[in-house]
């Protein structure tokens, strides 16, 4: 790490980046922290209720409901990804050809628009159009993501691996490729078993880009929407009615900004805490380099 | 600027961040802090300090909302009160 | 099976899994609406280019994929432009709240985009900018941008300080010393940079759509046109997709070096 000179004239290289971002962050969360304080009825009739919404809304079952669903989902999500991300960035080959084929072959999920990924697994998993859906039926277990709560919610957890998996191999591989091949070397004249190599020199220093990785899974998974909404609408029932579905439905179908606002504020702070706590653990690992 | 919806109590809050914001610029620029560690566990700046407030501040008063019917007063000393702490000990 | 060939095995089961679902959308493509309706075919046996000669004969569609590129492209220039001085500057000074300002920029990504799309619409039609593409490419920098100054933060901070010193002493001014210098030196930093910044503007739909009715539409939000009174035109959807699929695979091709290279510097 290089000694960072203190100099505030910095700010003006920053300056730019940081009117275009306030631009688009700081106008709309400043309005919907408005709209969280009153009912809305159109654009010139608005009643201000104070705290009003946001009680009713920590105290909504439903909603309470589908926050639960989401950290249920966001940590099946997790510990699917993560482990299989680390093996597959274990057997990515290192050098020459092959190493950057692979790593393109491995990217191409996430170069696929995300309404797109909804559309190739509602066409790969439907019962009678789908090779998957049509697979399992076949293999005599009765699945049908359209009317079987079940299957959609392992249909949906299955998409999101096949989607997202490749962000953590990539993401490893790159700390696997920073690791000095001494080190390797080292463990070889120690004869040291596989596992040891991983666990003693690979794992802690995959450490670092692991936490980038589950952050941004966590934030990714804890908001899923559009994928989701192509493939089940949110059904069968509300099996895969994710949060920003709930939220969608709410502003936008029933018109209740207020509420809907109030909710989304309070999702905001406990994806805010969590990312903090990332962060700060991000920083404590850069400084103990 | 209609469709802001502004209301007279969301304004204030605003008004009020952006004036610590301002508060904590200049008094940065006149007597740089120093990372310090107290009772939190990592070392923190004033910066850290008032985010680690802010933030605490609004889930005490959901924490209010959610299990308690009181008004939202009894809340907001109990927040100043904590940040209180977190300034002088954390 | 000795080790070696066991992870090859587990990487091609892996990648097979990867490219099943996409074949099976590349075949469907290929298929008439009978065929798909009819019964499972694992390869298509009246092979039709019907779907893409819709496609590309009907401008409402193709136009969906010329929007598209032109506020990526746009998002991915205005991104580099703004964000090469704020990672520079992250990477070599301290000044105020330089960690607060950094949680503050990675943080807007974290906003549930449902409920903030109704102000974002709101915002960008009091600005007079609604169905343009760069309104489009400016709300997309709301996530590109933090996300390249990290990337490259990265990277400049793998150039030593002694390279900036040696220059200034040599009667470089910042700028000169910037663009002829600095940005050669960190040229894989930029590709990889841009690739990302492809990326997530690329899949992004939300923001596309409610910033755009007609003049603007990407061809994401084109495809929900498939949905008829007949039911989904199922080939048409999947050719759609398939077209979709490959801006993508032409950009990883040619910056595939940049990439590998990048990922090796060990950032990303």
């Amino acid at each position: 790490m290089q000694r960072k000179v203190r100099d505030n004239k910095a700010w003006f290289l920053v300056l730019p980046v940081f009117i275009l971002v306030a631009f688009s962050a700081i106008v709309p969360i400043m309005t919907v922290v408005n709209y969280s304080v009153q009912d809305i009825f159109d654009q010139n009739t608005a009643y201000f209720v104070g705290a009003e919404w946001y009680r009713e809304m920590l105290r909504n079952p439903a909603l309470l409901d589908s926050l639960g669903r989401q950290f249920f989902f966001s940590f099946s999500v997790l510990a699917i990804e993560v482990p299989l991300g680390i093996a597959i960035a274990l057997v990515m080959p290192t050098k020459g050809r092959m190493a950057a084929v692979s790593l393109i072959l491995v990217a191409i999920p996430l170069l696929i628009p995300w309404n797109v990924v909804g559309t190739i697994w509602q066409i790969f998993s439907r019962a009678d159009i789908g090779l998957f859906g049509y697979a399992v039926n076949a293999l005599g277990i009765d699945y049908n993501y359209t009317s079987d709560p079940t299957a959609a919610w392992l249909t949906v957890l299955l998409m999101d691996v096949w989607h997202w998996t490749p962000l953590i191999a990539l993401l490893c591989y790159s700390g696997l490729r920073a690791i000095p091949e001494a080190f390797y070397q080292a463990a070889r004249i120690d004869r040291a078993s596989k596992w040891a190599i991983f666990r003693h020199i690979q794992l802690p220093r995959l450490k670092s880009v692991l936490v980038i990785g589950v952050l941004l899974r966590f934030m990714d998974s804890f908001m899923i929407y559009t994928e989701p909404f192509v493939l089940t609408g949110g059904g069968p029932g509300n099996s895969t009615t994710f949060l920003s579905q709930a939220l969608t439905q709410m502003a936008i179908g029933q018109f209740d900004i207020g509420p809907a606002a109030a909710f989304s504020l309070i999702y905001y702070l406990i994806v805010l805490l969590v990312c903090y706590a990332f962060f700060t653990a991000i920083n404590q690992l850069d400084k103990a380099k | 600027m209609n469709w802001m919806a502004w209301t007279g109590v969301t304004a204030t809050f605003f008004s009020v961040i952006g004036c610590i914001l301002i508060f904590m610029t200049i008094l940065e620029i006149k007597s740089p802090t120093l990372e310090k560690k107290g009772f939190l566990p990592i070392a923190t700046t004033r910066g850290d300090k008032l985010f680690i407030s802010l933030i605490s501040a609004a889930y005490i008063h959901l924490g209010f909302l959610a299990l308690v019917d009181t008004v939202l007063w009894v809340a907001l000393c109990i927040s100043i009160l904590w940040s209180a702490v977190v300034f002088r000990w954390g | 099976m000795d080790y070696s060939m066991r992870k090859k095995l587990g990487l091609a089961l892996y990648i097979v899994f990867l490219f099943i679902p996409i074949y099976w959308l590349v075949i469907m493509s290929f298929k008439g609406t009978e065929e798909i309706l009819g019964g499972l075919t694992l390869w298509p046996h009246d092979f039709t280019f019907d779907n893409y000669h819709t496609i590309f004969t009907d401008s409402t569609w193709y136009m969906g994929y010329v929007n598209s590129m032109i506020y990526v492209s746009m998002n991915m220039a205005i991104t580099l432009v703004v964000a090469l001085p704020a990672a520079y500057a992250f990477s070599r000074y301290r000044f105020i709240g330089d960690t607060h300002l950094f949680f503050w920029l990675l943080s807007n990504r974290m906003a549930p985009p449902a409920v903030f799309l109704l102000p974002f619409f709101q915002l960008y039609s009091s600005v007079g900018l609604f169905d343009t593409h760069i309104a489009v490419a400016l709300a997309h920098c709301l996530f590109t941008v933090p996300l390249a100054v990290w990337i490259l933060e990265g990277f400049m901070s793998g150039v030593p300080r002694e390279v900036d010193e040696t220059a200034y002493i040599d009667g470089y001014s910042f700028p000169k010393f910037f663009l002829r210098i600095f940005l050669p030196m960190i040229r894989s930093g930029i590709g990889v940079t841009a690739f990302f910044c492809f990326m997530f503007s690329w899949v992004e739909l939300l923001f596309a759509r409610t910033l755009t009715s007609v003049d603007a539409k990407p061809i994401a939000a084109i495809m929900t046109r498939t949905v008829g009174a007949a039911g989904i035109d199922w080939g048409l959807l999947a050719a759609a997709g398939v077209l979709t699929i490959i801006p993508g695979v032409l950009v990883i091709w040619f910056v595939r070096n940049h990439v590998a290279k990048g990922f090796a510097l060990g950032r990303v």
